[in-house]
């Protein structure tokens, strides 16, 4: 284990977010808000002392960096980012319980949106800046900002690091250059950001709800900055954020293609398509079952869309308690949040190309119970899909049933929880959605668990957004030796 | 700029490998998941599975708006289908691997013919090189600069040998020959000298000198000074064929022993002149029935590289003057010196070489352009010679007036017919060639980044 490089790594993202925590210290100046901007002067010290000394003080060596290594350090860093990124949350007096603020800043940097807030509009602007803005951050990826900015690097160390922290099963390059690949999606990203900024303001949204309604989407984090989360924004603000939630939710690498004018690649596209047309199945079953409580075509199609769109692109904005929709439409819900976005997107979740070829396996393996001696290979986008990727799909999809069925088992211990909410809680937490059903429905928070239900469903929300491994092997003993 | 690899064997990784450090943007194409797989996972570049011969993997890899193609694939004839359809997909610079010696006769006729900007062959490079050394047993490595006038030649200081303990000014006095030292591994440190330096036993010493001068170098030292006579080849491949076929003509004799009986059948038919033995060239009784002690040199070529070492290392025992050791694989190359086998040809990093050289003056847009490029002491060096020109900045002042940066030397200059190992009282003119010699690392594209600006 390299650990001098690991902690160079370390140093260099606390120091980015360092960076990224002045604007809220601007803010806060300049909406006079006295604790805040004390509390993010003396984080932002803080931060640049630690960084300072794990990344520069601490000399690096070069050389041996494994996966394993890429691993460790993304599941640290993560972890360092979160316990930093709270300390302004908790000296300011905003969220006076350190583990709340932990809860809320993982919550914010894995792009899940579960608070543990009952009334979000007392909070000064300045942490409701930075708490949205850890979702803009975490959405596309901290270590890979530091790739997209940092300095050269041709050896595996960024690729092992890079893969470890995007989500999907098979990790591509766009271009040949991963900094250029990580350069290329970040500024993907920012144009997005900005164009749903500015629609949001010509819709009428005040400047600062745009903003941080804007850095939720991107990150499909879903912190709002009003109690009933997107109710009392205008329709048409609510369809927009519909439009760039589903957008969010889809590859990076889709919008890189339309930008190169590669739409036979993207036409082929096996899990756009199926994304899509999730979406638009889901949508229509709900908007029929929600229609007797509407009672317009057009109000029950639009809160259907906004929550479908809301809950697959694990983003957790709402605009109606979705809670109290009829069985079906809770379930297809309950169902869409394991599905999730799509792989190299900001979303959450299982990712659609990973139910997609568990389908696939399923049907071979049905096929091959009925011919034992065939031979059938799997294809994705009219190519043969690896064997080892279909394994590791495979495994995945175990391993996360029984991450998800331990943590409902110890989520159980706490008596604050019923039945419907311990396995609800858990889902949103572990696919970071964010809001969940009964107990943590759209209107209600986390607030009353136990401490340790608060820890437990942190590490679900880290396991999630890292897709499990990087998190997990820091609780495998060989992983530490050197 | 944007380089498209087919092939990712040995060569191809290596390429792709040197040419990703160079900041190119590398694409490579194999049919081999596995290989698709490890060489994403382990070099920065874009890795495509699939056939780089079909038109469908090469639009994939934007083949037509690369600059450069390089097909490497283990088959000839593909490599040049591969050269084909990306010359006519827009590539404006393709270079296959063409190493069946039937071809290489004809070409001229093929490059010409085929659209190829280059063919490489990384066997006949090979056995080049070996021919080369056998003019020479003394040194370890020669690389020629300035048409073959001016040479880069490495040497290891024998204990108390002329060169033990001689500081570098002394040198040409010391030994009444016109050279100079460019680079030195002592250890496992690699330094690029200035003339304190103090020479030890045990150092690895590249020395630039006039070609003229060399017999007068290795006579300086107490080197033999006469080439090869006999000179005995182990393994049959591509490699012995193209040297035994040089070495023949220029009258030495040749033994080359080969365990395979149909190769060896082959070989008889190609190499009339030379001796062939069908035999198990590692084993000790075959090696000393066939005289090995007798002999000037002896080169290791079979395919495997621990049968190569092992036969070197008992040359070496028995006290065989030359020993020639070909080795695919390098990462273990410092244990295998240290154990006495220093002279070590590489196929891959020969072609390596050439295509890297290639690139670097495609790259090149000014008229001093790379004219050679080579590697030394295990790719840790890089000798470039480049050409002097009116842009050049600082051309007709003394050398030592101009501040270099740090690590570079220049080591020699050609003027017209004659090559001038440089001290503080010469310039560089415009029209000179000189070589620059540096660190690797620091890619160096044209001479103006040499000079250090105060």
């Amino acid at each position: 284990m390299n650990y001098r490089f690991i902690s160079n790594i370390i140093g260099r993202i606390l120091l980015i977010e360092a960076a990224f925590m002045l604007p809220a210290m601007i803010i806060a100046l300049y909406c006079h808000e006295r604790a805040s901007f004390y509390a993010f002067a003396v984080s932002i010290a803080v931060i640049i002392a630690v960084g300072i000394v794990l990344g520069f003080v601490v000399k690096p060596v070069r050389g041996d960096f494994y996966q394993r290594d890429g691993l460790v350090s993304v599941g640290l860093a993560w972890i360092a980012v979160s316990a930093f990124g709270a300390i302004p949350m908790c000296i300011s007096g905003a969220i006076p319980s350190y583990i709340d603020s932990f809860f809320e800043t993982v919550s914010g940097f894995t792009t899940t949106g579960s608070t543990i807030l009952q009334d979000i509009e007392v909070l000064p602007r300045s942490v409701l800046y930075w708490r949205s803005f850890t979702h803009w951050l975490g959405g596309m990826g901290v270590l890979v900002f530091l790739l997209a900015i940092g300095p050269r690097n041709t050896e595996g160390e960024s690729m092992h690091a890079l893969r470890a922290e995007s989500p999907g099963p098979d990790v591509g390059k766009l271009v040949p250059r991963i900094q250029q690949s990580a350069s290329i999606q970040y500024k993907i990203y920012i144009v997005m950001t900005l164009i749903q900024i500015v629609l949001l303001l010509l819709g009428g949204m005040p400047a600062f709800d745009a903003v941080t309604i804007t850095f939720g989407t991107a990150g499909t984090g879903g912190f709002a900055i009003l109690n009933d989360s997107m109710a009392s924004y205008s329709t048409y603000c609510q369809a927009v954020t519909t439009i760039f939630m589903i957008a969010f939710g889809v590859n990076f690498s889709i919008f890189y293609l339309l930008l190169i004018r590669d739409f036979k690649s993207v036409f082929r596209n096996e899990e756009l398509r199926a994304y899509l047309g999730i979406i638009t199945a889901a949508v229509v079953a709900i908007a029929i079952d929600i229609f007797p409580m509407y009672g317009s075509i057009f109000q029950a199609v639009h809160h259907s869309a906004f929550q479908v769109a809301s809950i697959i692109s694990t983003t957790g904005y709402a605009t109606v308690n979705f809670d109290v929709w009829p069985q079906f439409s809770r379930m297809i819900l309950f169902v869409l949040m394991f599905i999730g976005a799509m792989a190299g997107s900001t979303g959450g979740g299982l990712k659609v190309v990973r139910v997609s070829l568990i389908m696939k396996i399923i049907k071979r393996s049905i096929a091959t119970a009925l011919h034992p001696n065939s031979v059938k290979l799997i294809h994705m986008d009219d190519e043969q899909v690896d064997e080892d990727v279909v394994n590791g799909v495979r495994d995945y999809f175990m391993l996360y049933m029984i991450l998800f069925g331990a943590s409902i088992l110890i989520l159980a211990l706490d008596p604050f929880v019923d039945f419907e909410s311990a396995l609800s809680g858990v889902a949103t937490c572990f696919n970071n959605v964010g809001p969940g059903l009964g107990l943590f429905g759209p209107i209600c928070n986390f607030s009353e668990l136990t401490d340790f239900s608060k820890i437990i469903l942190s590490i679900d929300m880290l396991l999630g957004r890292l897709e499990l491994y990087p998190i997990l092997i820091l609780f495998v003993p060989s992983a530490w030796k050197k | 700029m944007k380089i498209v690899i087919i092939g990712g064997g040995k060569v191809g990784t290596e390429i792709a490998h040197q040419l990703s450090n160079e900041e190119h943007d590398v694409v490579l194409i194999d049919n081999d998941r596995r290989v698709v797989k490890l060489l994403g996972e382990t070099l920065d570049m874009l890795t495509i599975y699939g056939n780089g011969a079909s038109l469908e993997k090469q639009r994939q890899a934007d083949v037509g708006g690369s600059d450069l193609l390089l097909a490497v694939t283990p088959q000839d004839e593909l490599n040049m289908i591969c050269c084909i359809i990306a010359r006519k997909l827009g590539c404006k610079n393709t270079i296959a691997r063409v190493r069946n010696p039937e071809y290489a006769r004809q070409m001229y006729f093929i490059r010409e013919e085929l659209g190829l900007n280059m063919t490489v062959n990384p066997e006949w490079s090979t056995a080049r090189e070996i021919f080369r050394l056998m003019q020479y047993p003394g040194f370890l490595k020669r690389d020629a600069f300035a048409k073959g006038r001016a040479e880069i030649v490495e040497l290891e200081v024998k204990k108390g040998g002329a060169l033990d303990g001689v500081s570098l000014f002394e040198m040409p006095k010391k030994l009444k020959v016109k050279v100079l030292v460019c680079a030195i591994q002592r250890g496992g440190n690699v330094i690029i000298p200035d003339g304190n330096f103090r020479l030890e036993a045990g150092d690895r010493i590249h020395v630039t000198a006039p070609a003229a001068e060399l017999v007068s170098l290795l006579q300086a030292i107490g080197m033999r000074s006469r080439r090869s006579k006999n000179a005995m080849i182990i393994g049959g491949g591509r490699i012995t064929r193209y040297l035994a076929e040089s070495l023949l003509k220029i009258g030495t004799n040749v033994k080359v022993i080969e365990m395979d009986q149909r190769k060896s059948v082959q070989l008889a038919e190609a190499l009339p002149d030379a001796t062939i033995i069908n035999a198990d060239g590692t084993d000790q009784l075959v090696l000393n029935a066939e005289n090995i002690r007798s002999m000037d040199s002896v080169v290791a070529l079979t395919n495997m590289d621990e049968e190569n070492l092992v036969i070197s290392m008992y040359a070496k025992r028995i006290g065989v003057e030359q020993i020639v050791t070909k080795l695919n694989r390098t990462e273990y190359v410092d244990l295998f010196r240290s154990n006495g086998v220093d002279c070590i040809v590489t196929p891959k990093h020969l072609c390596a070489q050439e295509i890297v050289r290639y690139v670097r003056a495609m790259q090149n847009t000014g008229d001093s352009e790379v004219i050679s490029l080579h590697h030394l002491l295990d790719g840790k060096v890089e000798a470039v010679e480049l050409r002097v020109s009116e842009r050049t900045k600082y051309h007709d002042v003394l050398l030592k007036d101009i501040q270099l940066k740090p690590n570079i030397l220049l080591a020699c200059i050609s003027r017209r017919e004659r090559i001038i190992i440089p001290g503080g009282g010469d310039v560089m003119m415009p029209g000179d060639t000189v070589v620059v010699v540096t660190l690797a690392g620091r890619v160096i594209l044209d001479l103006n980044d040499i000079f250090q600006e105060s």
